[in-house]
């Protein structure tokens, strides 16, 4: 078994309503830290997650979206997010943030880390893995 | 085959944590190896010893500190998981200035690169929860 693993965190539920989503980024920034080879999933209301806009003043909660976008200093630029689980809620690509990392080997050309996947893509995406972390 | 269980759900609420329960002591009847079992989310509330559940009912908290000393597990409450929901042991009380501790016996508390360990150590990362 070689050292690095394929570390992929699924999120399935709406970012407010549990606390899921929220300890689930946690645990991907403390993972950042172990050089595992990391993506991350977002499928059914995990979707939501990654809405830009996100105003949480009203719920009196921490609005944690903006840190998604930090994700790809960490070196996590492969986020997968399923068609039919934003299309049954009425999203498309241009509701969800636009989430960037910066290419070292391309002089630092920024490329976007959002892969529009189907259902059965994600799941053959999922069966290449060696940890699945379900959030 | 070496195991790390990761369990996300609260006590009682759940079924969760007597699901994972049975699912250790039956990988260790089978020669299993326990690597570790990391309680998250709710999960930390498996870890109270301040837990009284009716007499009549199984006693979920009891069970993991007997299952621990008994097999030698390594039972460890995340410790942000933890502060949240008020899991506290002898040095969570010094640090946060808390007047009580509630850990039970077999649990510790600490991060959660313990999870991270458990995945790249474990051949199989087992997770409870919804």
């Amino acid at each position: 078994m070689s050292d690095i693993k394929k570390f992929m965190y699924i999120n399935r539920k709406a970012p407010y309503g549990t606390i899921y989503a929220w300890e689930s980024l946690e645990v991907v920034l403390i993972g950042a830290a172990f050089e595992q080879d990391v993506s991350l999933a977002f499928m059914d209301d995990g979707v939501f997650q990654l809405t830009k806009g996100q105003d949480t003043k009203g719920i009196g909660m921490k609005n944690f979206s903006p840190t998604y976008s930090a994700l790809g200093d960490y070196e996590i630029n492969k986020i997968y997010v399923e068609k039919e689980s934003l299309e049954e809620r009425g999203l498309t690509l241009d509701d969800l943030q636009h989430l960037v990392w910066e290419d070292e080997d391309e002089d630092y050309a920024e490329k976007d880390s959002i892969r529009l996947v189907s259902r059965a893509e994600l799941a053959d995406v999922l069966a290449g893995q060696d940890v699945l972390f379900n959030f | 085959m070496k195991l790390t269980i990761q369990i996300n759900e609260g006590p009682y609420q759940h079924q969760s944590s007597d699901t994972a329960y049975f699912f250790i002591k039956a990988a260790l009847e089978k020669g299993h190896e326990i690597f570790r079992v990391f309680f998250y989310h709710d999960g930390v509330h498996n870890g109270t010893r301040l837990t009284t559940p009716p007499q009549d009912d199984r006693h979920i908290v009891n069970r993991w500190s007997e299952l621990a000393q008994e097999h030698n597990l390594d039972m460890v409450l995340c410790v942000a998981a933890a502060q949240r929901r008020g899991l506290v042991d002898d040095g969570e009380a010094q640090r946060n200035g808390k007047d009580a501790t509630n850990i039970a016996p077999g649990f510790r508390i600490s991060g959660l690169g313990q999870l991270i360990e458990g995945g790249i150590q474990s051949d199989r990362l087992v997770v409870f929860g919804d």
